[in-house]
């Protein structure tokens, strides 16, 4: 520990609560704005809200659109604010690991266990200088961070957070998913280019090439829950799958499976995230499209950055980890607890939103650690090989299961207890090699002469 | 003094073209149209009529800054909005699969390729080397020529107009309709897509070896 | 009550109008907040440290251009294949062996493309 000149202004105790307070107050807050919100803005409940609440006939009272239209506009903020915030919460959460992996401190000042660092960042990044370098090009340069920001926040839209909680459960919800990230593309594409500098227009152009082309076998790979399913719809696709593992469609197909694999890679590609962080490689490109920006405008790229870790996870936990499903609730509960549709719904039905909003997040977080962990395992690959890969191996992998998952569903139709049948094995040989290798590292960290602390936090 | 010659023939062949379409529509189009005239049915400007208005001038605002714009990649934003704007009327028309498809399509793949394009070109955004006009007087003609024709269609043709309805499952309909009634063409659309990928090739390689 | 795509697709139109006036607000804030002292070096693109050598905006290598052209192909395809995957429960097998010549027309493009040394990055 540095010792530092100054005295510190709270006694370790007194930083822990604060810390303790601002993240449950912080989550707690948004987690209930999402809960209530996103259930609460469907006509029909604003309907029943205000027969029953506030008393008045919602068909023939005038202020019934402004309710519409304020409430809408609280969620579409709250959402906005939860994806900054857990953006925020991710940096510093991947930051306390990489740094476990590397045996560095990592944060440690703001706050315990340095929780409260991005939000000092975030303040310092407000007061900084915002630099426009002299020859770049003024407008396009301003306007890139704008593209990628509404790109980021127009996924929360069809993002689900529970069985009721998405702000619109849309008919084309996946294929809109896949389509807003073409904003973030020509943002990219527009700031690496206006920022006139070799690093900023090397990185902005790879950049470009790597997320358009793996969004051919991301797309592809879609193409496997939606076969499945038979909707587009996010909610539609976890409403087709079970709670339990072994009826996700991860492990009820064996092509869905591989789809999995290719999507999660595809994802991680997108992303710009390590074994492809090619497009940002520091190393040698500075910081690729971002070399030129600073203050506030980087603070936005950035903000997307680790935000779209989010996404990434909770798209991947409803096209193949069945979501939101709750054990031992099946739809018609769902149903029962609704009671009357012109009503507003009872406790119970609040109590199972909130479960499912728990299952939700909870499988979100352990997808998203899964990231980080890779992030600071892989070396970065080469562009030839980032190329390849995706070509290749993940193209033609993708349409083989694609073309798989149709004969799978033909014959499912004759033999429906074929996906339950396959999805005790697959969860079986998944338990089997997640306890192998379980023991394996235990075995690694024995012969190290190592041992595991998780006291030093 | 070939080329002043050269844009003097231009010009006089425009001319009589804008001429003789503006007969000719008037013959077949405008006519007949008048004719059939009815008085547009009296509606209420609600809200969904401010947000289409403001979504049309979106679209129209960002068309004029593909033509208008001196820097070829300010134009790139122009079509940008133009496209996200023609995507949302979509919506209006109850086709949400297509107004995704749109931005997918459009958004996520033309305009990025004309980005590429353009970035990969040098010197581009010089205003000469681009984005270079064939003249004031050559689009006033166009314009005159084609402005009247355009309105009065806008204006005479009896516009079916239905109230919208329940959000239909558009996917489907397409899907459907993609494999049954369209089915060679659908399949055609394959041949076609097949063929772009045989001509990139046959671009990218002889780039490779010019180098 | 089902609702009309206008009411369903309303909250993007919102989002859209929230999330880049969010960030407008934000860079605003940072604007007022922050200095500014700009002075020749530091309003001249990064090169390490050096003064730039020539000019970023050069020419780029073609191969960027042939994958976007590449993944315009494959998109327009699963444009095409998503209304169908929705559906593929009722078509049946005509409809099953309709979209594989579908698919098997790209593959054997994806394969041409391939053999012919497009994908292979390094020269």
């Amino acid at each position: 520990m540095l010792s530092s000149p100054q005295r510190k202004p709270f006694s370790p105790r007194a930083v822990l609560v604060i810390t303790l307070a601002v993240g449950v107050l912080l989550f707690g807050a948004l987690f209930t704005g999402i809960l209530v919100l996103t259930a609460a803005i469907k006509p029909v409940m604003i309907a029943a809200f205000l027969r029953q609440v506030v008393g008045v006939d919602p068909a023939t009272w005038p202020h019934t659109t402004l309710v519409t239209w304020v409430s809408m506009a609280i969620t579409a903020l709250i959402l906005l604010t939860f994806g900054a915030v857990i953006s925020g919460a991710t940096v510093w959460w991947e930051m306390r690991v990489s740094a476990r992996m590397q045996s560095r401190i990592g944060y440690n000042r703001a706050g315990a266990g340095g929780f409260l660092q991005w939000i000092a960042d975030a303040v310092k990044l407000l007061f900084k200088e915002d630099l426009i370098p002299a020859e770049a090009d003024q407008l396009l340069f301003r306007v890139a961070p704008y593209f990628v920001m509404t790109g980021f926040a127009l996924t929360f839209v069809a993002l689900p957070f529970g069985e009721g909680l998405v702000a619109a459960d849309l008919n084309v919800g996946i294929f809109y998913m896949v389509a807003v990230t073409a904003l973030v593309v020509v943002g990219i594409l527009l700031a690496g280019w206006s920022s006139n500098s070799k690093w900023a227009l090397f990185g902005g152009m790879r950049a470009a090439a790597q997320v358009v082309s793996y969004e051919i076998p991301a797309g592809i790979a879609i193409m496997v829950p939606v076969l499945m399913a038979g909707t587009l719809s996010m909610q539609g696709i976890i409403r087709a799958q079970g709670a339990w593992p072994w009826q996700w469609f991860v492990f009820t197909n064996p092509a869905a499976t591989v789809a999995f694999l290719i999507f999660f890679i595809s994802q991680l590609a997108e992303g710009n995230r390590t074994p492809f962080d090619l497009p940002e490689a520091d190393s040698e490109l500075v910081a690729g499209y971002l070399s030129e920006y600073s203050g506030f405008r980087f603070a936005l790229f950035f903000l997307v950055e680790f935000g779209n870790l989010w996404v990434m996870a909770a798209v991947l936990t409803t096209l193949f980890l069945g979501g939101w499903q709750i054990p031992w609730v099946s739809a018609a509960d769902w149903t029962a607890a609704r009671g009357a549709l012109g009503d507003l719904p009872g406790a119970g039905w609040w109590g199972l939103q909130l479960l499912s909003m728990l299952v939700m997040v909870l499988k979100t977080l352990v997808v998203l650690n899964v990231i980080v962990w890779i992030r600071w395992t892989l070396p970065r690959i080469r562009i030839d090989q980032m190329m390849n890969l995706c070509w290749k191996y993940l193209v033609p992998f993708a349409f083989a299961a694609f073309v798989f998952t149709l004969l799978w569903q033909v014959l499912l139709a004759r033999v429906p207890l074929l996906a339950t049948f396959t999805g005790f094995i697959m969860t079986g040989l998944f338990v089997a090699m997640a306890a192998l290798f379980g023991r394996q590292v235990k075995a690694n960290i024995a012969a190290s002469g190592d041992h595991v602390d998780l006291t030093n936090w | 003094m070939t080329q002043t010659t050269g844009k003097l023939l231009g010009w006089i062949l425009g001319t009589a073209l804008a001429i003789g379409f503006v007969v000719v529509m008037g013959q077949l189009a405008i006519g007949p149209a008048a004719q059939s005239m009815v008085p547009a049915p009296a509606t209420s400007a609600g809200l969904t009529e401010v947000l289409f208005y403001v979504l049309a001038g979106v679209t129209i605002a960002g068309a004029a800054g593909v033509a208008l714009s001196h820097n070829i990649l300010y134009s790139a934003i122009g079509l940008l909005m133009a496209l996200l704007g023609a995507g949302s009327l979509y919506v209006f028309l109850s086709a949400d699969f297509l107004a995704v498809a749109q931005l997918l399509i459009y958004i996520g793949g033309v305009l990025v390729l004309v980005l590429f394009a353009v970035m990969l070109t040098n010197r581009i955004t010089e205003i000469t080397v681009s984005n270079t006009s064939l003249g004031l007087w050559g689009g006033l003609m166009l314009f005159v020529a084609v402005a009247p024709v355009l309105l009065a269609v806008a204006l005479v043709t009896p516009w079916a107009t239905i109230t919208p309805a329940a959000a239909a499952h558009t996917t489907e309909t397409i899907g459907d309709a993609l494999l049954s009634r369209w089915l060679l063409p659908f399949e055609v659309a394959s041949l076609v897509l097949l063929a772009s990928l045989v001509g990139a090739v046959a671009i990218a390689r002889k780039e490779i070896k010019a180098d | 009550m089902p609702l009309t795509p206008l009411q369903t697709y309303f909250p993007i139109g919102l989002v859209l109008l929230v999330g880049s006036g969010l960030a407008l607000v934000l860079l605003l804030l940072a604007n007022v907040l922050g200095p500014r002292r700009p002075n020749a070096a530091k309003m001249s693109p990064f090169e390490c440290g050096s003064v730039p050598v020539g000019s970023a905006r050069d020419r780029f290598g073609v191969k960027f251009y042939v994958v976007a052209l590449l993944f315009i192909v494959f998109d327009i395809e699963a444009v095409f294949l998503f209304p169908w995957a929705v559906l593929s429960t009722e078509l049946g097998w005509a409809g099953y062996v309709e979209m594989l010549i579908f698919v098997a027309t790209l593959v054997v493009g994806l394969a041409y493309v391939w053999k012919k040394g497009v994908l292979d990055w390094a020269e």
